[in-house]
């Protein structure tokens, strides 16, 4: 049957050790416009949609760790978006209600585009992923996973089952710009993290390189600016210095959607008022 | 088509539709929900204008959840309820079409709403706004204008400038609040 529908992990493998060639497709948003346009011809296809152990979380340790099923709606509110609400607000941010409800964290990173929107956040709060095959389960930090643009270091026959993110005392937030409010690819985007369980500032910068970046500098210098005890920033210059050294470490390009010059500018303003919201 | 491997992959299943079951002999594995159900289950009722999930006008109920028909892999919805425009409306008897099925032709209180509102021009994004105006009132009887402006952000409408859609949601929420009320009088805003 080339159109597999498991509805337990273990079927899934079973599923790609009897095709080993077919397609994983989870909400379709990705794949389907690919099938459509006929970039895309799948032999067999092993649909995850079913598997409802890929639909939830749970706390484990000190991570969050959020099964790759959840869909945007699914991030967007309730108790995921109280503990992760950098992550709540890139859901927000996505497609439309129609795309939210189908389109799933675990194929944002799968497809690991330089404009996905759960990928700055991922990088800010220093996410790993785990990978399970028949051949077992590993988990790779984020850095080891995002090789490059739709690059990642999932072998063909591994599953994007989680993501997992340290539990922290922390502030954060998540800002895109697009040519528009719905239904927009970003132009830049920008997480901010202010971990205080660490006394440091973690930033994740999407479309502004091949995969989401940090940027060390601006991060190292402005937690040195942060009274931490008050939890405020006494000199509000700091706001725009902060901006615009995120701003340096942005690798932008020009291409149809903007260019390389706007892109630096626009993540800088974006982190510099990221960084307003939440010290 | 050229097909890549040789062979064309065809499957067999079987779909829920608007409450019946359908079977699809022989698909081409790739086709989408929205493929299948104008061009298999004569139900050309939900619209084709991107084939990407930008336009919302393919916008069906799956498994109770808003998406676009043209991003579901169809044999891939084996199993989950599906409702289409069609099926809507409640009741027996026969619309058009080789499936003959849903519904009594009756509209419903949001497709009535349209027509006296005039948010119905050209009337091809009418289905799929149909479909996000029924999700959302479903699910909160009483919207704010932004929460209605974020339900059918995902439904392009060439033809209106969505001012007349708004005020046609804005009927059938107030509608619905008097209908069982009828002492208290609707309130004539919403907050916003
Ligand atoms: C109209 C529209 C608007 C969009 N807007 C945005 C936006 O604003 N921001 C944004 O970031 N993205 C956007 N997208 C892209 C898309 O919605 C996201 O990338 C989404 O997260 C993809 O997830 P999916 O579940 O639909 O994946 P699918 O399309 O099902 O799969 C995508 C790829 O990932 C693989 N895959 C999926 N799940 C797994 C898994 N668990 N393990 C291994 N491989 C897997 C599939 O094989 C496939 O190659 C948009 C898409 C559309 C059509
Ligand atoms: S045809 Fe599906 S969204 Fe446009
Ligand atoms: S009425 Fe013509 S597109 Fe909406």
């Amino acid at each position: 049957m080339p159109v597999v529908v498991p509805t337990t992990l273990a079927g899934v493998f079973e599923a790609l050790a009897a095709d080993p060639h077919a397609h994983l497709l989870a909400g379709g948003t990705d794949f389907m416009v690919e099938v459509n346009f006929g970039h895309r011809r799948p032999p067999g296809v092993v649909a995850l949609r079913a598997v409802s152990e890929l639909r939830s979380w749970r706390i484990e340790g000190d991570q969050i760790v959020l099964g790759s099923g959840l869909t945007y709606a699914d991030l967007a509110s309730g108790a995921i978006a109280s503990r992760l609400p950098a992550l709540a607000a890139a859901a927000r941010t996505v497609g439309s209600p129609q795309i939210r409800n189908a389109g799933t964290l675990g194929g944002n990173v799968a497809t690991a585009s330089p404009a996905g929107d759960t990928l700055p956040v991922l990088v800010a709060l220093d996410a790993s992923i785990d990978l399970a095959s028949a051949a077992g389960l590993r988990t790779m930090g984020w850095a080891e996973f995002f090789m490059g643009a739709k690059k990642t270091a999932r072998r063909p026959d591994e599953v994007v089952t989680a993501v997992r993110i340290p539990v922290i005392d922390s502030r954060e937030d998540y800002l895109k710009v697009g040519t528009r409010n719905a239904m927009v690819i970003s132009v830049a985007g920008v997480c901010v993290c202010v971990d205080f369980t660490n006394r440091r500032v973690q930033c994740g910068l999407g479309s502004v390189g091949p995969v989401a970046l940090r940027a060390p500098e601006a991060e190292g210098w402005v937690a040195e600016h942060i009274d931490w005890n008050a939890r405020a920033v006494p000199d509000p210059r700091t706001y725009e210095t902060f901006g615009s050294m995120v701003g340096a470490a942005a690798r932008p390009i020009d291409d149809h959607r903007s260019t390389a010059q706007y892109r630096r500018h626009a993540v800088g303003v974006l982190a510099q008022r990221a960084l307003m919201r939440l010290v | 088509m050229a097909y890549e491997n040789g062979a064309r992959e065809n499957v067999t299943y079987r779909l829920r539709v608007n409450g019946r079951d359908h079977d699809v002999a022989e698909g081409w594995l790739g086709e989408s929900l929205l493929y299948v159900v104008r061009e298999r289950l004569g139900l050309p009722g939900a619209k084709n204008a991107c084939d990407q999930g930008e336009c919302g006008s393919c916008s069906v109920l799956m498994d109770a959840s808003l998406v676009c028909a043209c991003l579901v892999l169809a044999a891939s919805a084996v199993g989950a309820e599906i409702t289409t425009i069609e099926g809507l409306s409640t009741g027996a008897g026969a619309t058009r079409g080789p499936s003959a099925t849903q519904g009594s032709g009756a509209l419903t209180d949001v497709q009535t709403a349209f027509l006296e509102e005039g948010a119905v021009q050209c009337g091809f994004c009418t289905p799929g706004l149909i479909m996000a105006v029924h999700d959302l009132l479903d699910r909160l009887p009483s919207p704010t204008d932004l929460e209605v402006r974020e339900a059918i952000s995902g439904n392009l409408c060439r033809c209106t400038g969505y001012g007349r859609i708004l005020a046609a949601v804005e009927a059938v929420a107030v509608g619905r609040r008097t209908v069982g009320e009828p002492d208290k009088p609707a309130p004539s805003t919403r907050p916003s």
